[in-house]
Order: C-alpha cells, then sequence, then structure tokens
C-alpha cells in the first residue's frame, strides 16, 4: 500500500492534530482554581483551529496548489478546492461556538469538562470534514455517524438538567432512526448497483428501477433528519430548547450545512440520472419545511423554541441551492451557509450571554433590552434583519442569489412561494425587535457587561452581516470554486 | 436452493417491525431495541447481497461489519442517555419526557 496518498487527506489529519494536541493539553492543563491551571484551556483550541483553518485554506485553495480533484484510497476519498472552502466555512462557524462557549465553560459546574466541549465539537466537526469528502458510501456513513454521536454527548452535557437530558434522548433516538433508514437505503443500492463508489454507481443507476428510487426515498429522509426537513422536523425544537445554548447554536448551523451540501454532493454524483424524481421529491419538501416552520414559529414564546423553526425555516432555503444540481445552486448554497452562519450564530451568542449573566429565555424577557444593554440589543437586530433578509444586510443578498439560482434551475414556482414566506418570516424576526425596542418592561434585564470572548465572536458576527452582502468578493470567492465537484 | 427473495422478505418484514415498534413502544429502551432491528436488517441485506449478487467482491460484508461496529457505539451512549434520564426522572417511559411540547 502507498501510504504517501494519506498526504491528500489533509484537511482531516491536520484537524485529528489538533484533536491529539487538545486531548493531551487537556491532561497537563486541567482546570484547577487553586494553582490557576487551565487558563489556556480557552484560548488553546481556539488558536489550534485557527492555525488549522489557515493551514487548510493555504494548502486547499490557493491557486498555485490548486488541482481540481484529488483521490485516495481508489476512489474513497475525494476531494475539490469547493470542499475545503465548505470546511473553512464551516471552521469559522466552530471558532465563532468557541468563542461564545467560554462564558458558560467558565460556571463552576462546567470547569472540570471544559476540555470534552473541545474535544467533543471537534469530533463531530472531523466527522462533518469526512462526509464532505466521502467517495465511497462506508467513509460517508462512518463519517455520519461520526458527526452525530459525539453530538448527542454534547446535548446532554449539562448532566443534572432534566430538559438537557430529555433532549439528548429525542435526539438519539431520532438520530439513530434516520441512520437505520439511511442505511437500509444504502443497502439497496448495494443490491441494484452492486458497488459503493459513487464514481461507479452513476452509471448504474436508472429511472425505471423502483428499488433504486425506494432507496432515493430513504435516503433523503434520512439525510432529512440531518438536516431537520419538514416531516422529519419533530426532534428538532424539543432538541434545540433542551440543549445548552452553545451546543443549540452549533447544531443549528454546522451540522446541518454539512449535511445539506453532503445531500448536494451525493443527489448531484450517485443520483445524477434520478434528478427528475429528486427534483419533484425536494419541491414539496422545501415548500412544507418553510411553510409550516415558520407558521409554528409565529406562536413560540421560548426564544431558543422560536430559533429552532427559523432554523428548520432557514434550511429549506438553504436547500433550495439543491434543486438542479447547478453550479449556481452550488454556489448559492455555500454563499447562503455562510451568511446563515454569521447572522444566526451571532443571535444565539446574545441568547448565550442573556441566559448566562439573567437566566432568562423567553421572548416576553427581552422587552425593554434596548434601555439596558442598547448595544446587544443592536447587534441582535443587525442579526435579525438579516436572517430575515432585508437589503442592506447579507441576508438579503444570500436569498437574492438563492432565489436566483432556483429560477435558472427552472422552478419559479417554488420561488415565489418561498419569497411570500419571507415576508411571513419578516414578521416574527421583528417580533423580537419590537420586544426589544418599543415594549416596556417592568423589570428588564439587568445591564450587564459581556465577557471579551464573546464580544470578539460578536465583532465576527457583525462584521460578517454588514460586509459578506455589500462586498461582491465574497460571493465571487464561493463562486470561483464552485466549477465542479 | 435459497434465493434472494428470502432474505429480503425476512429484511424488509424486520425493517417494518421495528418502525412499528419505534412509533408505539413506550419504553425507550424497547424503542432502541426496535431501531437495533431495522439497522440489522440493512446489515442482513448487504450480507445477503454480497452472497448471492456479488461473490467477487467483499465490499457488503465490509459495510455490515462496519456498521455493526457503529450501531453499538450508538447503543452505548443511547444507554447512556437512559441511565441519565433514569437518574432525572426516575422513569424512562416516554410519557414522562414531556417537559417541552410544541
Amino acid at each position: 500500500m502507498d501510504y504517501s496518498q494519506f498526504l491528500h487527506m489533509t484537511d482531516e489529519l491536520s484537524l485529528i492534530a489538533v484533536i491529539v494536541i487538545l486531548f493531551i493539553a487537556d491532561l497537563i492543563l486541567c482546570p484547577d482554581r487553586k494553582s490557576g491551571k487551565g487558563v489556556l484551556n480557552t484560548p488553546l483550541p481556539i488558536i489550534l483551529l485557527l492555525a488549522q483553518t489557515v493551514f487548510m485554506v493555504t494548502l486547499g485553495v490557493c491557486p498555485s496548489y490548486c488541482t481540481p480533484t484529488v483521490e485516495a484510497f481508489g476512489g474513497m476519498y475525494q476531494h475539490t478546492p469547493m470542499m475545503t472552502v465548505v470546511k473553512a466555512v464551516l471552521n469559522i462557524g466552530t471558532l465563532i461556538v468557541f468563542f461564545m462557549a467560554n462564558g458558560w465553560l467558565r460556571r463552576e459546574e462546567n470547569q472540570i469538562k471544559q476540555g470534552e466541549f473541545y474535544l467533543l465539537t471537534l469530533s463531530t466537526l472531523l466527522g462533518m470534514y469526512f462526509m464532505i469528502s466521502a467517495g465511497h458510501f462506508i467513509m460517508f456513513f462512518i463519517g455520519l455517524e461520526l458527526a452525530s454521536v459525539p453530538m448527542t454527548a454534547l446535548v446532554a452535557f449539562t448532566k443534572k438538567n432534566k430538559e438537557s437530558a430529555e433532549a439528548a434522548a429525542k435526539y438519539i433516538l431520532t438520530a439513530l432512526f434516520s441512520s437505520a433508514l439511511l442505511l437500509y437505503g444504502i443497502s439497496l443500492l448495494y443490491g441494484t448497483c452492486g458497488t459503493l463508489y459513487f464514481d461507479d454507481m452513476a452509471a448504474r443507476i436508472s429511472t425505471s428501477n423502483y428499488v433504486q428510487l425506494a432507496a432515493l426515498a430513504l435516503f433523503i429522509s434520512g439525510l432529512g433528519f440531518k438536516i431537520s426537513l419538514v416531516p422529519f422536523h419533530l426532534w428538532t425544537a424539543d432538541t434545540y430548547q433542551g440543549a445548552p445554548t452553545t451546543v443549540t447554536s452549533y447544531l443549528s448551523v454546522i451540522s446541518k450545512g454539512a449535511a445539506a451540501f453532503v445531500l448536494f454532493v451525493t443527489l448531484v454524483k450517485v443520483f445524477a440520472p434520478l434528478i427528475k424524481d429528486w427534483d419533484l421529491l425536494l419541491f414539496w419538501i422545501i415548500i412544507l419545511t418553510i411553510t409550516v416552520a415558520n407558521i409554528f414559529a409565529v406562536r413560540q414564546n421560548n426564544i431558543k423554541r422560536f430559533m429552532a423553526f427559523s432554523a428548520i425555516s432557514q434550511a429549506g432555503y438553504l436547500v433550495l441551492g439543491v434543486m438542479g444540481g447547478t453550479a449556481q445552486g452550488m454556489t448559492a448554497m455555500v454563499y447562503y451557509l455562510f451568511v446563515y452562519l454569521v447572522a444566526n450564530l451571532g443571535v444565539f451568542a446574545i441568547i448565550n450571554v442573556t441566559e448566562q449573566h439573567s437566566g432568562k429565555v423567553l421572548i416576553s424577557d427581552y422587552d425593554g433590552f434596548y434601555q439596558t444593554n442598547p448595544k446587544l440589543s443592536f447587534i441582535m437586530t443587525l442579526c435579525l434583519f438579516s436572517l430575515a433578509g432585508i437589503p442592506p444586510f447579507a441576508g438579503f443578498f444570500s436569498k437574492f442569489f438563492m432565489f436566483l439560482a432556483g429560477f435558472k434551475a427552472g422552478f419559479p414556482v417554488l420561488v415565489f412561494i418561498a419569497l411570500v414566506n419571507t415576508v411571513i418570516s419578516l414578521y416574527y424576526y421583528l417580533l423580537i425587535v419590537k420586544a426589544m425596542y418599543i415594549k416596556q418592561s417592568n423589570q428588564p434585564i439587568a445591564t450587564f457587561r459581556s465577557d471579551c470572548y464573546t464580544q470578539i465572536g460578536l465583532a465576527i458576527c457583525a462584521i460578517g452581516v454588514v460586509f459578506a452582502g455589500i462586498l461582491s468578493q465574497v460571493y465571487d470567492f464561493f463562486d470561483f470554486f464552485s466549477y465542479s465537484l | 436452493m435459497i434465493t434472494i427473495h428470502y432474505f429480503l422478505i425476512l429484511s424488509v418484514l424486520m425493517l417494518f417491525i421495528g418502525i412499528y415498534g419505534f412509533l408505539t413502544r413506550r419504553n425507550t429502551l424497547a424503542i432502541l431495541i426496535s431501531i437495533e432491528l431495522m439497522l440489522n436488517a440493512a446489515d442482513l441485506n448487504f450480507a445477503a447481497f454480497n452472497r448471492l449478487l456479488f461473490p467477487e467482491g467483499q465490499e457488503g460484508y465490509f459495510f455490515s461489519l462496519f456498521s455493526i461496529a457503529i450501531s453499538a457505539a450508538e447503543t452505548a451512549i443511547a444507554i447512556a442517555v437512559m441511565i441519565n434520564i433514569y437518574r432525572n426522572i426516575k422513569n424512562n417511559f416516554v410519557e414522562h419526557l414531556d417537559k417541552m411540547k410544541w
């Protein structure tokens, strides 16, 4: 065997190196208040992950190193520059999550568990890396499970909290159910194709084979659970509400985005002959997802639960890029993911820091938030406007490119329905803005200062929300790499 | 002669018994057992397809091996979660996991 092919997996290997270093450092730098150890525990993962991102991007994205497709292990691992771009986007999201996690992990009950949080989070990230670069269904399945099994431990991170335990139970049971469906779909594909390599499968899939259609339906429902598309979304609200806020933000952006990208890649690579069928299937799923989630979001009063329904609806828009499987759709999807990531993490960072300081999570608790915390409410407003898609902010441009891609792919009705739903979503996002600025409260959340890590994270989010739309270089950057899968 | 049909009928039966169990059982452990049934249905498919349809390769066997290992890991963490629930609410029936609704 030629061991040099491991060198093609630079992204994964560098992340594994980060995990190993953190694992060893966690033994030495264990938090201990008396001796003052554990001081490096927050900066260390951030610095390492930042270094890994820079390393990955310079090696994988810089044009001089750019090779269209790299393969290793006989095609089991496939890699294109676009995949590095997506991984870098996921890395930025994880960095912001680390920034906002600091305040929560410094609490007395969590101090002892700090190291585990970073290790588990990075393990799920590694699973997503493998899932994204998979060229074979074994690789794909292992990546998927590596992304969802440590996630359960993260959801149940606050062990003594009943809601967290309940959320973890709901998450693991639905995740297992969905992966069983997915596995059955893959087994049917194996039975009809005789191979599990993505490249060889496309030639052996035909539109007249009903077993393969069943496999497609099982496959989409399996991934639909991970992206939380509507018939499969029932776990989302409960898990998001019960999980620690930091983990919720990670779930709502990173794992969702990775799964959506993987859905795109597998549908285009493997199920290319069945394009008519999956277009039809996704057409109805997207309409259901956006509409149902919007209707449910209006009637929520817990802000985390509200963000869960908002995230389901955003997932519908994200999957809109898959329709037709065009290169423009891919660009629109990754751009949408990036913009959604900064905006959503910004909102979650504020929810998190508010929860840490006051323990309040209801929307009505945010009444009069502007009087006590004007800066935080300003950033929250920016992020909510971006999520709703109001013009000067990035969310407008990402929605615009998404609709453009859907229109070019030939689905004007779908784009119209999504557009109508954007207006509905504007209503409920503005409800929070109204609560913060206009409503008065007898007991508003007291004025507090967020810690410096959260401030850095919020600054990144605010910059992203404002400039990712106005600077066309961001979109062009994604567009430059979307030429091939 | 045992043909592929026997295996397929068995695995489809196992899959649907698993789905039925997942939807109707009230004990989280019973739900977990139902899910294991579904996973095993897929493993059976892989092994049978490999043995009877594509005997020249090993892909199906390897896939079922990997999936058994992964489902063991999943079961371990699922049971850990259930023990945690039991510690918190002294019960592991799904009726009592109703703190968060709608």
